[in-house]
């Protein structure tokens, strides 16, 4: 064969290996150690290789252990609580911002996009200064809000501290709602903008409100982005890190039980702990547990949004 | 017809309304943190806090300084987020261009292993990847956070797309007769038509490894090391906590990046939710 057909036949291969080669050791060959390390039992200190077998012994340690359920709860509370509202607001605010903006558009959402660009342990840092209990900014907002009628008659009339095992679970919420709320702007706008306008029109001159438009045309048309939206948010929620991390010092806090997630359990079980061999385990556990929550979503939603009426 | 414009007219106003509250929701943490960086700590849980700028931004600075190496890790951050960007820049558009322009036996099952990667949940591998780096010894060096990221599915994803839209395949035919060899194709041809989509993805795969924490903090045990997110958090561990310090800390960390959002805030998203959109 000639030179260029040989090199034109090869050279695809050549040019994607770097990401299969990458792969394969960084990626694929760890996750497969992991499950192997998830039957032994190993700490660094133990100098390398010299592991022991103790068959499913970390697996019921972890099921069993009620600090692993908590941070499941954690997981699922904050998961549903911060997951829920962001798209609460994101899908209205997306058709507000498509419907009374033209010229400043991009501004306007590039402000709501700025926390997701954000480092999340900038984030959570500040917001550890706005939650401080005495003089704390968020306190002393809620402390002003309390005056208003009505409003006054649902707050707490005392500074709350955030910072305690029931409190923090609020906390997180907010800090995660406020990061993220902007993303799915975005995403939302972005598929709100690909609907035809010959529809609204179309619409309008049958007499349809604005707010008949949005529940007739829009909403519908929304699924598949829903669909997509909310399967980022379920990955993303389940493997929340960073933020309460921050929140809870590492897990010095008192607030750590309220607020633990199941990543900075399993975080905590490796380089705290030094249970290497036990924290796979748990990364085996919630890695079948998030794959069987995307395969829900994708039963009960994924087909509505695909096939949609 | 009035009602219909009155109508018209309260959406707007309360559409206005509702978009400036949720923007100074939005900006407000911003604002403090970059007002309690001008305070001492004494100041910013003093009532009332304060709401305008202060004076104690060098001694905030000082604080920094004595505490952590902070140009150390402001540096570490710099040189990890160029590495990866730089790799990813040529991995990614190569790759792209690979499964964009040529047909070749399993591409479409090579492109769902792509694709399938970026499904794994990140942080689950994060013991499993520890335990690599430590058994190969890269613990403590720079080259086990970005050797890996060189060639991320989502950048061969935005790439591939890009490719396919923006190059017609007669062009790269046309090389070829004139006696391009296919890396020249990419490299004389293809590379500078695809500009635009690299600004996007250098500027996406930047701010991704400026923010990174979690395997960073793992893999990166000496304060030398460290990167600036990591650093600024062990400030937090200590007793009587210099909340101004870290402030100024968290500020000078999220500047550089407001800046590069102010100028490029449109491509940026345009990129992010192009994949998004088409699939």
């Amino acid at each position: 064969m000639r030179w260029s057909g040989f090199q034109r036949r090869y050279a695809p291969y050549i040019f994607v290996s770097p990401f299969f080669i990458l792969f394969l050791i960084f990626g694929l060959y760890p996750t497969l150690f992991s499950l192997y390390m998830s039957f032994q039992a190993w700490t660094p200190s133990d100098g390398w290789g010299r592991w022991k077998y103790v068959g499913l012994e970390n697996y019921t340690f972890t099921l069993t252990d009620p600090m692993f359920w908590r941070s499941m709860w954690n997981t699922i509370w904050l998961g549903v609580f911060s997951g829920i509202p962001q798209h609460l607001i994101a899908i209205p605010l997306a058709f507000v911002i498509h419907m009374v903006l033209s010229r400043f558009k991009t501004f306007v959402t590039a402000v709501y996009f700025l926390p997701y660009i954000t480092s999340s342990v900038a984030i959570a840092l500040i917001f550890n200064t706005l939650f401080a209990t005495n003089n704390g900014v968020i306190n002393l907002v809620i402390a002003h809000l309390n005056t208003w009628p009505l409003l006054g008659a649902l707050l707490p009339d005392q500074n709350i501290n955030w910072f305690t095992s029931a409190n923090i679970k609020y906390a997180l919420a907010l800090v995660v709602i406020w990061q993220f709320t902007g993303w799915n702007t975005l995403l939302y706008l972005s598929a709100i903008q690909a609907i035809p306008k010959d529809l609204y029109e179309a619409a309008a001159v049958d007499g349809a409100t604005r707010a008949q438009q949005f529940r007739y045309i829009t909403l519908p048309l929304l699924r598949p982005m829903m669909f997509f939206a909310v399967s980022l948010t379920i990955i993303g929620n389940m493997q929340l890190f960073e933020q309460p991390f921050v929140l809870l010092n590492g897990g010095a806090s008192a607030a750590t039980p309220g607020g633990q997630t199941a990543t900075m359990y399993m975080y905590r079980t490796a380089f705290e702990w030094l249970e290497m061999g036990t924290a796979a385990s748990i990364a085996w556990i919630l890695f079948v547990f998030i794959g069987i929550l995307t395969y829900l979503n994708n039963l009960i939603f994924g087909r509505a949004a695909r096939g949609g009426d | 017809m009035a009602r219909v414009s009155l109508g018209g007219w309260l959406l707007r106003i309360g559409g206005y309304t509702l978009l400036v509250l949720g923007g100074l929701l939005t900006i407000a943490p911003f604002y403090f943190m970059f007002v309690f960086a001008t305070h001492q700590r004494s100041e910013i849980f003093g009532f009332p806090p304060p709401l305008w700028f202060g004076e104690h931004f060098l001694t905030n600075y000082q604080i920094l300084l004595e505490k952590i190496p902070f140009w150390r890790a402001y540096w570490n951050n710099f040189y990890l987020a160029l590495m990866t960007t730089v790799t990813s820049l040529f991995f990614c558009s190569l790759a792209g261009f690979g499964f964009a322009m040529y047909q070749f036996r399993w591409r479409e099952q090579l492109f769902a292993v792509v694709m399938a990667t970026l499904l794994v949940p990140a942080i689950l591998n994060l013991i499993p990847f520890y335990l690599l780096i430590y058994q190969i010894g890269w613990i403590n060096t720079p080259k086990a956070l970005w050797v890996p990221a060189m060639a991320g599915a989502l950048g061969i994803f935005l790439m591939r797309q890009y490719i396919i839209s923006a190059i017609p395949r007669e062009l790269v035919d046309a090389a070829r007769i004139d006696g391009c060899s296919e890396f020249q194709i990419y490299w004389r041809i293809v590379l500078p038509l695809i500009r635009p989509a690299l600004g996007t993805l250098g500027l996406i795969t930047f701010i991704g490894s400026w923010n990174r924490f979690a395997d960073v903090n793992v893999i990166m045990r000496t304060q030398e090391t460290k990167t600036l997110p990591v650093v600024l958090r062990t400030l937090q561990g200590a007793t009587d906590v210099e909340w101004g310090a870290i402030m100024a800390g968290t500020a000078l960390l999220v500047a550089p990046l407001l800046l590069v959002f102010a100028l490029a805030a449109r491509q940026l998203m345009e990129g992010l939710t192009s994949g998004a959109v088409k699939s």
